[in-house]
């Protein structure tokens, strides 16, 4: 099962970023993970959270957000995971577009979120492989 | 079916119409200066006598009339008749604070609907046809304007004047409108409210509609065209020459045919008021050959476009004049070249964008810099990094074939565009500071 990402336009500008972040925590909203991609007109905030249409309402209208699906691959902390998952993806002709890591913060374990043309692709594969992802109900355990 | 209202002087040789237009300038000058104490004063001021005009190449002689001239004069200074011989006025909005009134006799009424006449035949209209015209009637020359053409054409004609959708969509469906006249918003609304009403493009007997009195994009035409199962054309006019139908399409959609036997037209430059050679950029002027009660001479527009005497498939031989480009008044000079913020508009609209965005103009190192920020909406926002700079990219491309300079494209968040008084600053031209 993918999960839900938010993705929100930063303009490059002094306190853009702040203002996002201000926002979301006087809220109490506990980023799980992030990455932010920059170019040099403007960032790409991607955030994962247990509750992600609260955070985009938080974040507000006047904020261009948009929610898709990734997968947070689960993977043991040890040289060569990611090589492998990314093997089992490649072999399957899936094309990664973009990806970030997060250790959880119970049981120290490590994930990474990767943003695919075909989730359920992906995820058809990995399983098949004996490799798990999170759903959105697991970001609430980690 | 004919496929011209006065075939004669619509596919007149050019002699032809060179002749027509020198024996009637002759007049015309003669008339104005003889009843219209103003512009006499105008030409008395330049050194100019009505018998310095011998041709109408002699028209580059005569002042200019700007809409200041409108406003000083107003409303009797340039009156070209006595008012016994007005049968009625029209007037523009006055919106912008600068109302205008035109006179008209019998005759200048006549000639302007046989424009109108023209324009209706250009879309196929003849005595067979319904033309439903929901231009505002009134004070606005749209209704009156194309109400008389369609007469003259002998349509059935509808005066529904505008507003009102529910009865025009009812008019429109029970007795079997053939023609729409109306301004394109309009147009794409009615479109848009039989469509909500379930109504199919084949489902009305809409063939042609005649759309003008504001800017409109080629995309709103194909949109339109599509949603009413139509052939949309433009036609362009001013009260102050007379109203629509000063120049009008033909089945082509490649220009607007002048009729340069009652208009005459020049392009100059904004800046220097010299007359540019056919294909410039630059401002339209208007002289009226024969209208008696408002007989405007060299009337500037303010509108910015191109005029073609290129050989048009229609048969016409009268001069095209491209849709506005722009106004003179809000011309910018970017490295020597003109760029007008509704040609910004034009490619953001066709490219699928909302029409809010920003021009910052700068210079750097004694070069100028052209940056457009341009609102992203929720729906185009990606949350892939190519995808968002693809756009910049592409947008940019769309701009430079338009504009014919390259400007950086910034995409910004919605309702980023500064603000003042609730109406969007379009334009910011750091330039100036440094002068």
């Amino acid at each position: 099962m993918a999960i839900k990402q938010l993705s929100v336009f930063v303009e490059n500008k002094t306190g853009s970023l702040l203002g996002l972040v201000k926002k979301l925590s006087e809220q109490n909203v506990n980023l799980r993970a992030m990455s932010v991609a920059d170019t040099k007109d403007f960032g790409i905030l991607r955030i994962i959270v247990a509750d992600a249409d609260k955070a985009r309402e938080i974040i507000g209208s006047e904020s261009l957000v948009s929610v898709n699906e990734v997968i947070a691959v689960e993977m043991s902390d040890e040289a060569g995971s990611l090589y492998n998952i990314l093997k089992i993806l490649g072999d399957a002709k899936i094309n990664i577009e973009y990806m970030y890591a997060f250790t959880a913060s119970t049981d120290l374990g490590a994930y990474v979120v990767i943003r695919v043309n075909d989730n359920a692709a992906a995820e058809s594969v990995l399983h098949a492989n004996g490799i798990p992802t999170l759903n959105q109900e697991g970001i609430h355990g980690i | 079916m004919s496929r011209y209202y006065q075939p004669e002087i619509e596919t007149a040789s050019r002699e032809e119409i060179v002749r027509i237009q020198n024996e009637k300038i002759v007049r015309q000058v003669r008339h104005v200066y003889d009843n219209v104490a103003y512009y006499r004063n105008l030409m008395d001021k330049k050194g100019v006598k009505p018998e310095d005009i011998k041709s109408i190449d002699d028209i580059k002689k005569l002042p200019f009339l700007s809409k200041d001239d409108l406003r000083e004069a107003y409303p009797y200074g340039l009156l070209g008749t006595d008012l016994k011989n007005c049968v009625r006025i029209q007037s523009t909005s006055g919106t912008t604070g600068k109302r205008v009134v035109a006179f008209y006799t019998q005759h200048d009424i006549d000639l302007w609907e046989e424009c109108c006449a023209r324009a209706i035949v250009a879309a196929g209209g003849s005595n067979e046809d319904v033309c439903q015209v929901c231009y505002g009637y009134g004070l606005f020359t749209g209704g009156p304007g194309l109400n008389g053409g369609s007469h003259k054409v002998g349509c059935l004609t509808l005066p529904m004047s505008s507003g009102n959708t529910e009865r025009q969509i009812q008019f429109m469906m029970d007795l079997g409108s053939t023609i729409l006249c109306c301004t394109p918003s309009y147009a794409a609304y009615i479109g848009e409210s039989l469509a909500e009403r379930g109504y199919k493009p084949e489902d009305n007997k809409l063939k042609a509609g005649i759309f003008g009195a504001e800017p409109w994009t080629e995309e709103m035409r194909r949109s339109i065209e599509k949603s009413l199962g139509i052939k949309a054309y433009d036609i362009y006019g001013l009260t102050e020459t007379s109203g629509p139908g000063v120049a009008f399409e033909c089945e082509e959609q490649r220009g607007m045919h002048i009729n340069e036997d009652h208009f005459y037209a020049e392009i100059i430059d904004p800046e220097t008021g010299e007359v540019l050679p056919e294909g410039s950029k630059g401002e339209l002027v208007f002289t009226s050959l024969d209208k008696e009660a408002f007989p405007l001479l060299r009337y500037r527009t303010r509108d910015i476009c191109i005029l073609s005497r290129e050989k048009c498939s229609c048969g016409r031989t009268h001069v095209r004049m491209s849709k506005p480009l722009g106004r003179s008044d809000d011309m910018l000079i970017i490295r020597g070249v003109n760029v007008f913020p509704s040609q910004i508009e034009t490619v953001l609209l066709n490219e699928g964008y909302t029409p809010n965005y920003q021009i910052i103009v700068d210079r750097v190192n004694n070069s100028d810099t052209l940056d457009i920020n341009v609102e992203l909406s929720p729906e185009q926002f990606s949350d892939k990094v190519g995808d968002n700079q693809r756009r910049e990219i592409q947008l940019g491309e769309a701009m430079r074939t338009m504009l014919g300079i390259k400007p950086v494209i910034h995409l910004v968040p919605p309702k980023t565009v500064v603000r003042s008084e609730g109406k969007a600053v379009r334009v910011i031209d750091k330039r100036k500071l440094h002068d």
